[in-house]
């Protein structure tokens, strides 16, 4: 039990600028979707420091499969075969184990399968579009998917979503959640598109993208994309250990 | 020049969950039932936990006054007796993690589950029962954290609500009480009656 409240501090601060604000008039949903009040700060409590768990019995073993999960292994997804994994580390470089991380996103032809995706590329009968894991002792994570298509969306005249993959990680802490998007390396698109772009430390972004990894890609079947995640930390001290170990 | 400091890095930034959240997260809400043999955080209790049994209903409002149609909310919560799942004691049948989302025709959300009980904090004192709750949608860039408080608790001495200097804006974060067991909870994003959102 490393990681009970009772052993580690509270939650690192979040860092604000590592974030996109609130209000980016760049997209315009979110003018009236941003709140206009400072956020109120506060040391995090066992509220934050605690979190849901879940475990392997939820999981089914094709969950992590897009090509196949939809059909249940009937029929494979059209697209390009990629294999999509990497890391859950948390601020302090430590792996993040057994925790769930979730993807979703719009087939090889740029269409998402919700009932109110109105795009009118056709969706594909063997592609659900979700997939889950869990992360192993070392923090690593796999999936095996296609690469999404491209898509306009209605925003300015003219906006098309770079080839995104949606990411949910958990972690340990429910102040830890944490839903971002995974960008592929040399898409043109993601330097023209407003969502990445609300994220304003060009760092930031660029570690949004994932580079294409060879070495884990398989000869005659499919391409590697590598991934990491990093999430809020906790701290550790002696001192912190003693205000509560009494 | 210093020691350089090792070992550390940045949180990945947030992106939007974008309108279609639930693909992801709640497969049956975008009309996908069937695309996982058990979807998460359907319920946050089994039948059987202790404690009473309370429904709050709300919505989430833009600035314009519109309610979301496409929010997706997380809830995360101890038990009757101020327990989290995973400490000593917790009652087995509350796993206190709910997933529910705005309707998509009438913005409204429901979230069924049990009071929580108040939890200490570190160092002394307690928290008046509460429920933590992260708000994501389309145009959210970053999920919003808020906590629902209960208007027949008592929340005079809860350390967060203490630290809110405009009085008023207290109220954002405590249900009413419409009926036994039903609460009224709403989620205001923006202008007159924000909500106040956490940072902790």
């Amino acid at each position: 039990m490393t990681d009970s409240p009772r052993d580690l501090g509270p939650l690192v601060p979040r860092n604000r600028d590592a974030h996109p604000a609130a209000y980016d008039p760049g997209y315009k949903t979110s003018v009236v979707r941003s709140p206009n009040q400072a956020l109120l700060s506060m040391e995090s409590t066992p509220s934050e420091e605690t979190g849901p768990r879940f475990g392997h019995n939820k999981i089914q073993a094709l969950d992590n499969n897009l090509i196949l999960n939809w059909t249940k292994g009937e029929s494979p997804a059209v697209g390009e075969r990629i294999l999509v994994h990497g890391r859950v580390l948390d601020e302090f470089g430590r792996p993040v184990p057994h925790t769930l991380v979730e993807i979703w996103q719009a087939n090889a032809g740029g269409r998402y399968r919700h009932v109110k995706d109105t795009y009118f590329a056709p969706l594909d009968p063997n592609f659900g579009g979700c997939g889950r894991t869990l992360t192993d002792e070392n923090g690593y994570y796999e999936f095996l998917t296609i690469r999404p298509g491209a898509y306009p969306w209605p925003n300015r005249g003219n906006d098309w979503r770079p080839m995104h993959i949606h990411f949910s990680i958990f972690g340990h802490s429910f102040g830890q959640r944490l839903i971002s998007q995974m960008y592929f390396q040399g898409d043109p698109l993601i330097d023209l598109c407003p969502i990445a772009h609300t994220v304003k430390d060009r760092g930031q972004l660029d570690a949004l993208v994932a580079p294409l990894d060879m070495a884990m890609s398989r000869p005659m079947d499919f391409l590697a994309y590598k991934f990491d995640i990093v999430l809020r930390g906790r701290r550790q001290t002696m001192f912190e250990n003693k205000l509560e170990g009494m | 020049m210093v020691q350089p400091l090792n070992n550390r890095l940045t949180e990945s930034a947030s992106q939007t969950a974008g309108p279609y959240v639930h693909i992801g997260c709640m497969p049956t809400h975008a009309g996908n039932a069937g695309a996982y043999e058990e979807e998460i955080g359907t319920s946050p209790i089994e039948d059987g936990c202790a404690g009473e049994i309370i429904t709050i209903k709300g919505e989430v409002f833009d600035g314009t006054g519109w309610a979301l149609r496409d929010a997706m909310m997380e809830s995360w919560q101890p038990d009757a007796a101020g327990k989290f799942p995973g400490q000593e004691g917790a009652d087995p049948k509350v796993s206190g993690f709910c997933r529910f989302a705005a309707d998509g025709t009438t913005g409204e959300f429901t979230l069924r589950t049990v009071k929580p009980g108040p939890v200490p904090m570190r160092g002394g004192g307690m928290q008046a029962p509460h429920i933590s709750v992260w708000v994501v949608a389309r145009g959210i860039n970053t999920g919003l954290q808020t906590r629902i408080y209960f208007e027949d608790e008592d929340n005079s001495n809860d350390p967060l609500l203490k630290r809110i200097e405009q009085r008023p804006r207290v109220d954002t974060l405590i249900a009413k009480k419409e009926a036994d067991g039903v609460y009224r909870f709403n989620i205001v994003l923006q202008g007159k009656d924000e909500t106040v959102f956490l940072d902790l």
